[in-house]
């Protein structure tokens, strides 16, 4: 359905495209061209951010369908469809990306200084296709944006980046295009499997969710599909990419890689992997499961040892989707709605801590701890907002990571008790990083000389940080606000994939051993509103 | 009725949001607004309680619970969350000596920080912040929001401990603070998904105490012990118990104030309240009771036996809060948990006066804190040494004084209740008798003969300011006669403290929860509470008091009379001597069986796990690809004439295939 | 006519190996060139002998076209030899391996 009878959501993902083409018009060469270039580019992507609003005033939570849903043929003969739509899982995301453009933009306000045009075009471009691979529902259509989004981002990490930038950036374009190359494959073989079957040649996803597939291929095509958004999740043991990226990456390209670009992995678990193969996605599920475990405590360990401030984020980034994705797995409404909310609290206070590292590399062009200490002192402001979001990373009840990790783990005892212990020690570990980060960099006396007149920040940096600090405290308290938008659709989901599920242990008859029935209470409780007396 | 609860916490919110926003603007413009500001609020927060606690009073006792919801919090499914205020005796009887002794411990910190070189502004918003968290800890009404207490207290206590923070070790002291309370939270929060999953799998999804407690009998015993241990180990973090008491000795790296309000009057009873809150549960695990009696027996003991040595004036009282919360474990885990309760509040009036005190004298002595070098201020610092005597006599017990009631009645049930037994008393009455000697010690090596510091120091000895002995005085009134309202029934009194909690504690409690399971229970465990005579409880009473008489004149002999008897003791016993100085060595113990092996392990997963084996894989395929290129890539030479003799001999083998093959 | 047409065919066939040969032998690009144009003059030979025998014109038309890109191969390749031979003196084929890899 679509209840603007606009199409909106093709104007949400085309207008930076449109946008980076404008940009193209105004000379880039000179110097004091890159002021215009900025504001423009900026404007833009304000514009895009207020647009994308209008997803939330007229969305319905009641419903679980697709909504603002645009379809038109695009090659009959094969076909192929454009066809967007959101839903409770994805409009989230949406937004959440549309609001990170805007910042990144400003946090690279001064440090980006050589080719400012290409940079900007660089993350307009990369804006359309994370957005647009959010809301594509046609697999191919997704398949592009899905790689649309490689490129901006190689040239983000491998042209503005760091001293090793080109190997990070190569890097990270093969690991990531290995893994979409199977997802390809696997694309295509579902496409004929479906044609061959139901005669019908369709990309559709909506109509392939009820493809019957036999186990023994529905095995491999959720192995590749499943491989491609390990790697971008990224699960252990396929993270090596992401610190690489991280640490070479331009402020900017690190808070869109982290906050957005991750999602993608665990956003395509959900409504591809899991859907289109749920049988064989249950065979998965405990050795996933598994996996997320190991990475959230492997993770948190190897960031405790890191000397580089950046490589800790990336490292706190696996640890912390390890937990999204052990939500998901719990396949209960409070995993999966903890799952995604913890993947826009990762979003925000990721983002953030990366926005925060980038403001002070920027000022002493160095990410090693050692180099710092005693810089609360320096910049108490800074110093503010470092604190406020390490928590939220920490998840301190009262700031928003600590809802999506509390669902989580509330979901994965209902299922999986032990992995859920064994969850929990990740918060143990994520304080001992984290304010191991804190203490070496903040803390202490000003050792350093070159640290004694670090300016504090200014007002372009406080305007950033200012949203990121109420989100946080807003999301931690007002999760409801949040969480009721997501309620149908992810009810849907686990009812989805259990019917699918069904289908194929249907002859097994009641003992099916799997635990993700929903009482029928689980699906109306939540809709409940406040209770004010 | 009791609606306008919800002020209580938010009043200390709105000083943390004035002075945490604008807080560098008002103090450039009014300094003396920030304090106001600070202190008006929690001050506030006390009348509102007071009011509330006299509208308690009015009520039936068996009506005395209220549950205020005020909105949804987290919300998923069939599971919710809602912030919402439980009222009840137990929280009341909280609520009123945290406000108001944080009341009192926010106007002693005017006179404390008002010179000091870190920002002003900054120590209120911390202090509000904590007492924000600590009302929340008291009176929430599920789990959840208590864990937001929980774990706000324990933040609170991190930044203020690194209040002074250019000083490394301080910043050091309050990560551990922070790592090792969140080593507890971990055992709380799977002891409370444990709690919830398993009511669930019964339908009741909730966290809501009054939901939990009514179900409780739905568990299995072995789970029952299970949670309740898990959440002692909670406890054992926030409270300072063995195995996990390491972090509160250092925490004294913070300002005093903040020693007196975190980590002596409120924070560190949060165990205290948790265990009793949960008292049903605990109730109907008799393992779990036993195991908390002896470990808050073990630690009175043991953190006693380190404060015996200690030459820093803050460490030794650190040490005795150690021990005194140990005492209020041991009447908990007897089951006397009115007995328990009522030491957490004469505790939180003379622990409190005394580190207040500690706190003029560092200030009197430009901040010096080793005792070695105070000595005579009695007659420089009269306020601060009349007040502080008279903690003293309460911490250690004195007949008359609040801590004698208190105590006495832990100790009375330590020895007399089903659970307890005489090797608890005797534990018990031995770490008296240590408090008597170590407190004694303090006053004598601070107070009397002559003073040993330096002349520089010696001419800045000056009695605190107004702001700073008005709460001495105060709460040495309440030391003297906070006891008076749990005089025991053996010595005339009626026992109010345990008439009033009575409605939510053990027996009680199974009335209000209506539960016929769980209060069958409950009934066992209170039919079998023998009622010894008065006779015992006089003797017993007799010989702790001589028994902690003793331990003063010791400490008299040594530190007044022959003051070489010390020297003598350590050198002839040099291992024990050390072993107490290094608190038996257990940071050690930690930091070598634990830290360094997981810090070591975890160089090993990066350096060897992350760069070598998997990142060497990827690297690994990349060079493989890269070496076969590289072979091929020898084909091409650049010369035309040899790629033109391959294209000539394909085409060759082209022509020669079609005509062998094809034609013959 | 038919008769003829092996011996035509057999002509192609050694000015095509002249040819071939002089490419694969010859050092001097000037020559190589030359032996190209050989090859290229043996294979129109074959068109429109079989253009002849099939008495259709599809022959002369590629004849045409051949011819065509020869002469404009010549212009650009004796454009380069030109240019190759005042940057470095030397239109030694063996010398330029610039595309090596």
């Amino acid at each position: 359905m679509n209840q603007l009878n606009i199409p909106i959501i093709s104007f949400i993902v085309f207008f930076p495209l449109a946008g980076a083409f404008l940009l193209l018009f105004i000379r880039g060469n000179k110097d004091n061209n890159y002021a215009l270039l900025r504001k423009a580019a900026f404007m833009i992507s304000i514009f895009e951010f207020c647009a994308s609003l209008a997803f939330l005033f007229y969305f319905d939570s009641e419903t679980a369908a697709m909504q603002f849903v645009e379809q038109v043929t695009w090659v009959k003969s094969m076909g192929l469809s454009y066809f967007v739509g959101i839903d409770g899982i994805s409009l989230w995301l949406v937004i959440l990306t549309t609001f990170f453009v805007p910042l990144c933009m400003l946090c690279s306000w001064t440090y980006i200084q050589k080719n400012v045009k290409a940079f900007l075009i660089s993350l307009l471009f990369l804006e359309t296709a994370m957005i647009g691979a959010f809301v594509a529902l046609d697999l191919i259509l997704f398949f592009v944006f899905w790689e649309f989004m490689l490129l901006p981002m190689f040239m983000l990490i491998g042209v503005w980046g760091g001293d090793r930038r080109i190997y990070s950036a190569i890097k990270f374009f093969l690991y990531t295009a290995a893994g979409s190359l199977l997802m390809f494959v696997a694309i295509i073989y579902l496409y004929y499997y479906n044609h061959k079957i139901t005669g019908v040649a369709t990309f559709n996803l909506l109509e392939l969710y009820t493809l019957q597939i036999p186990v023994a291929i529905q095995f491999w095509l959720c192995l590749a599909f499943c491989f491609a958004f390990a790697i971008k999740v990224p699960l252990f043991p396929l993270h090596t990419w992401l610190p690489d990226a991280h640490v070479e990456a331009p402020a900017a390209g690190s808070v869109l890689l982290a906050a957005i670009l991750l999602k993608m992995g665990i956003y395509g678990f959900m409504r591809f992997a899991m859907l289109l193969f749920p049988y064989a996605a249950q065979q998965f599920l405990p050795y996933i499961a598994a996996l997320a475990i190991i990475g959230i405590i492997y993770a948190a360990l190897v960031a405790w040892v890191q000397p580089d401030m950046k490589k800790l984020v990336a490292y706190s980034s696996v640890s912390h989707l390890g937990y999204v994705m052990l939500g998901l797995f719990a396949l209960n409404i409070q995993g999966i709605e903890g799952g995604i909310y913890q993947m826009m609290n990762h979003g925000v206070n990721t983002g953030a801590l990366f926005i925060l590292v980038g403001m002070i590399y920027e000022r002493r062009h160095s990410r090693m701890m050692a180099d710092y200490g005693g810089i609360a002192k320096v910049m108490p402001v800074f110093a503010v907002f470092l604190m406020i979001v390490t928590l939220a990373s920490v998840a301190v009840p009262g700031t928003n990571g600590f809802v999506g990790e509390f669902m989580i783990l509330v979901g994965a005892f209902k299922t999986y008790p032990i992995y859920g212990v064994f969850a929990v020690s990740g918060m143990v570990l994520g304080a001992t990083y984290m304010l191991w980060m804190y203490q070496q960099v903040m803390f202490g006396p000003v050792t350093n000389v070159k640290n004694e007149n670090i300016p504090d920040l200014n007002r372009r940096e406080i305007a950033i940080l200012v949203p990121i600090a109420v989100l946080v405290f807003v999301m931690g308290i007002f999760p409801g606000f949040f969480m009721r938008k997501m309620d149908a659709s992810v009810n849907k989901f686990i009812s989805q994939y259990n019917t699918q599920y069904e289908l194929y242990v249907g002859d097994t008859g009641g003992k099916s051993k799997n635990v993700l029935v929903v009482s029928d209470a689980g699906l109306t409780a939540s809709q409940e509103q406040p209770v004010n007396h | 009725m009791f609606d306008y609860v919800w002020l209580i916490p938010i009043l200390p919110l709105v000083g943390v949001m004035t002075n945490g926003f604008f807080g560098r603007r008002i103090e450039r413009s009014n300094k003396k607004l920030v304090h106001w500001i600070g202190c008006g609020t929690v001050g506030l927060a006390f009348l509102v309680t007071c009011l509330l606690f006299l509208k308690m009073l009015g009520l039936e006792p068996d009506k005395r619970l209220y549950d205020f919801t005020w909105f949804t919090w987290m919300a998923s499914g069939d599971f919710s969350v809602a912030i919402g205020y439980q009222i009840d005796p137990l929280s009341m009887f909280m609520c009123m000596f945290v406000t108001g002794v944080g009341f009192l411990i926010h106007i002693y910190s005017i006179g404390y920080m008002w010179t000091d070189e870190g920002s002003y502004f900054r120590f209120f918003t911390y202090l509000n912040l904590f007492m924000f968290s600590m009302i929340n800890l008291i009176l929430a009404d599920n789990f959840v929001l208590m864990f937001l207490g929980w774990e706000g207290v324990g933040l609170c206590s991190y930044l203020l401990i690194a209040f002074w923070f250019s000083d490394k070790a301080n910043a050091v002291a309050g990560k551990k603070a922070f790592i090792t309370n969140r080593v507890g939270d971990f055992f709380f929060a799977i002891g409370m998904l444990l709690l919830l999953v398993n009511l669930g799998k019964h339908g009741v999804w909730s966290l809501n105490f009054s939901d939990v407690f009514s179900h409780a009998s739905l568990l299995s015993p072995g789970l029952i012990t299970a949670i309740c241990l898990l959440f002692f180990l909670g406890c054992t973090a926030k409270s300072a118990q063995i195995p996990l008491y390491i972090w509160l000795p250092d925490a004294m790296a913070g300002p005093t104030p903040v020693s007196a309000l975190i980590h002596a009057a409120t924070m560190v009873t949060a165990g205290v309240y948790f265990v009793a809150r949960c008292n049903i549960l605990f109730t109907m695990s008799p393992l779990a009771m036993q195991v908390v009696a002896v470990v808050g027996a073990l630690t009175a003991f043991f953190a006693a036996t380190m404060a015996l040595t200690h030459n820093d004036i803050k460490k030794v009282l650190a040490y005795s809060t150690i021990s005194q919360l140990g005492y209020m474990f041991l009447g908990l885990g007897v089951g006397a948990y009115a007995a328990g309760l009522f030491h957490v509040l004469t505790h939180s009036f003379f622990k409190a006066l005394l580190f207040m005190c500690s706190g003029c004298v560092i200030h009197a002595m430009s901040g010096e804190q080793d005792m070695r070098y105070m000595g005579g201020l009695r007659k420089k610092m009269p306020i601060t040494f009349y007040t502080m005597v008279i903690a003293t006599l309460a911490i250690i017990g004195f007949p008359g004084f609040s801590g004698f009631f208190s105590k006495d009645e832990i100790l009375w049930k330590a020895f007399s209740s089903p659970s307890g037994n005489s090797m608890l008393w005797l534990i018990g009455v031995l770490a008296a008798a240590m408090t008597a000697f170590y407190m004694f010690r303090l006053i004598f090596m601070t107070f009397f003969n002559e003073c040993r510091a330096s002349e520089e120091v010696k001419k800045h000895i000056h009695e605190a300011p107004k702001s700073m002995t008005f709460p001495l005085i105060v709460l040495a009134f309440l030391s003297i006669v906070g006891g008076l309202i749990g005089i025991p029934a053996a010595l005339g009194g009626s026992n109010l403290v345990e008439h009033f909690l009575e409605p939510i504690m053990g027996l009680g409690a199974g009335k209000i929860f209506q539960d016929a399971a769980g209060t069958a229970v409950l009934h066992e465990a209170h039919a079998a509470a023998a009622h010894a005579s008065y006779m015992t409880e006089y003797i017993l009473m007799a010989i702790t008091s001589t028994i902690v008489l003793a331990g003063v004149g010791l400490a008299y002999m040594m530190y007044m009379q022959k003051r070489t008897i010390p020297e003598t003791l350590a050198q002839k016993f040099p291992v024990l001597y050390k072993l107490l100085l290094n608190k038996w060595y257990i940071d050690e113990l930690y930091e070598w069986n634990v830290i360094k092996p997981l810090h070591s392990f975890s160089r090993f997963l990066w350096q060897v796990a992350d760069v070598k084996i998997i990142d060497g894989f990827v690297n690994g395929t990349a060079r493989f690809f890269m070496r076969c290129g590289g072979m091929l890539r020898n084909i091409q030479t650049g010369y035309v004439q040899r790629y033109a003799v391959t294209f000539v001999a394909g085409t060759v083998a082209v022509i020669v295939y079609y005509i062998f093959v094809l034609y013959i | 006519m038919a008769d003829h047409q092996n011996i035509y065919l057999l002509l192609s066939a050694i000015l095509f190996t002249i040819g071939c040969g002089g490419v694969l032998t010859r050092k001097n690009a000037i020559v190589v060139f030359l032996c190209i144009e050989i090859m290229l003059g043996a294979v129109n030979l074959v068109f429109i002998t079989f253009s002849r025998a099939n008495t259709s014109p599809e022959g002369i038309f590629m004849v045409m076209c051949v011819m065509a890109v020869a002469a404009a191969e010549a212009a650009v390749g004796l454009a380069i030899f030109v240019l190759l031979y005042r940057k470095t003196g030397s239109i030694n084929i063996d010398k330029f391996n610039l595309l090596k890899w």
